[in-house]
């Protein structure tokens, strides 16, 4: 809930900033009037200015380490299954995980045709990574944050998927995927399909050859800021609800109904944006699998 | 929403959380689904052939059943004959011994006639030859007229 002295973009605004951790320029004065000296300096940024003057020698320590830790949750989850996985009866939790990895691997059976033992650890990689990326939208806007304002910490985005940085970071380990095996399978096929698509003409090259980058750079763009585009959305109504609590007792009731109706909904779109970017990572690698 | 460094660690993240995926994760799951699979399906196999062996055994009682019920059939039936037929012989048995016995008994009763016959005539002899001695009233020489005696005799 916003505090006594914040107004509501505050709140919104705050909310919305990431934890970074970053090189200042040097001479950037700082917030409590303090002027960076030569050489600049590594500093935790206190607030969006002090972050956008970071550049890109940045990194956001919240989603960081947020999307690790998932990941990790992710990874010791799976292996302790792994490791007790045998053919006779399974236990509860051996049997999700299972149903987890049979749906993914029906996925990538039924989208893609070539033969590659990456594609279904990879789908079930981002199906799981994503779906607990995404899961964390559901813990209410407050609670982390608010806990770790307490110890100190002053700024916490819990949604990783929220965060840019970390959607087109997997868009682009798809992309690079791409390009990858699109040169190992087709060789010069793939400069073929670059150049002479869809006009079969020497002298359309550059016209082919600019639609098909845009089409190709289109894909990963497409596929990280869909992501973000929605949980971000999401998250922000998400705010936008929390905000209303601030707005007076009489608005505790319907602020409290909209945030459990939108926490339900969000439930399938957490769960459809995990499968989208699953599903699309396989179809793109399917396509760089097939000569046309 | 700055783009900086963030983006390049999530993508090294991704390669190491993908990386562990495809080497420690995946394959041992696939593989211990696949050997469930295999298992089941031999299960269901093993279930669907017994479920055609019970059948066919159940046949093959039905079968050994109905012989059995032919087989006791038969033996009673030939009992059955057996008893008739020595029902049968005894009763031939019976009769020729009756027969044969009704025979000697007949064959006796000729001789004890024949006897008596002979006797009779014997007596009627020596009657008639005493009463010829008393008409003519001399002693007749039995051996002088044992033919003409005898010749009586026989014609009686």
């Amino acid at each position: 809930m916003a505090g006594e002295t914040q107004t509501i973009s505050e709140y919104i605004v705050h909310h919305l900033t990431n934890l970074t951790y970053g090189k200042l320029p040097a001479g950037f004065e700082r917030e409590d009037g303090s002027i960076v000296g030569q050489g600049g300096a590594w500093v935790m940024a206190h607030g969006g200015e002090e972050s956008a003057a970071m550049g890109f020698t940045a990194i956001h320590v919240d989603s960081m380490l947020w999307s690790i830790g998932l990941g990790i949750i992710f990874c010791w989850m799976f292996r302790g299954v792994a490791k007790k996985a045998q053919a006779g009866v399974p236990s509860r939790t051996v049997n999700m995980v299972e149903m987890i990895v049979g749906f993914v691997d029906n996925t990538v059976r039924d989208t893609f045709h070539g033969r590659n033992k990456l594609v279904a650890p990879l789908a079930l990689t981002i199906f799981v990574w994503v779906f607990l990326m995404n899961l964390m939208d559901l813990i209410p806007v407050d609670l982390v944050p608010k806990l770790l304002e307490l110890a100190g910490v002053h700024y916490q985005k819990i949604v990783p998927s929220t965060d840019p940085n970390i959607t087109m970071g997997m868009a682009l380990g798809v992309f690079i995927l791409m390009l990858y095996y699109s040169i190992k399978v087709k060789g010069m096929g793939f400069v073929k399909e670059l150049t002479l698509n869809p006009f079969n003409h020497p002298v359309f090259i550059p016209v082919n050859l600019f639609m098909e980058v845009v089409g190709l750079l289109a894909k990963p763009f497409s596929l990280g800021l869909r992501l973000f585009g929605n949980m971000y959305a999401g998250e922000m109504i998400f705010i936008l609800i929390a905000a209303l609590f601030s707005a007076g007792i009489a608005w505790a009731l319907p602020a409290g109904l909209l945030q459990i109706g939108w926490a339900i909904f969000h439930i399938l779109v957490i769960t459809l944006q995990a499968f989208i970017f699953m599903v699309l990572t396989i179809v793109y690698l399917s396509m760089a699998h097939e000569d046309h | 929403m700055n783009i900086n460094l963030t983006l390049i660690g999530q993508m090294v993240a991704f390669v190491c959380f993908v990386a562990f995926c495809m080497k420690y994760v995946w394959p041992p799951i696939l593989a211990a689904m696949q050997e469930r699979e295999n298992k089941i399906a031999e299960g269901l196999a093993a279930a669907d052939r017994a479920n055609h062996d019970l059948e066919l055994a159940k046949e093959k009682a039905v079968e050994r059943l109905r012989e059995a019920k032919e087989e006791a059939a038969a033996i009673v039936d030939a009992a059955n004959k057996r008893g008739n037929q020595l029902v049968e012989e005894a009763k031939q048995a019976a009769q020729v011994e009756a027969q044969r016995v009704k025979a000697s008994a007949q064959a006796e009763i000729e001789q004890e006639a024949n006897r008596a016959r002979e006797q009779l005539r014997g007596q009627v002899a020596a009657l008639s030859l005493a009463g010829a001695e008393k008409i003519l009233g001399s002693s007749i020489d039995p051996k002088a007229h044992a033919d003409l005696v005898d010749e009586l005799a026989a014609q009686l």
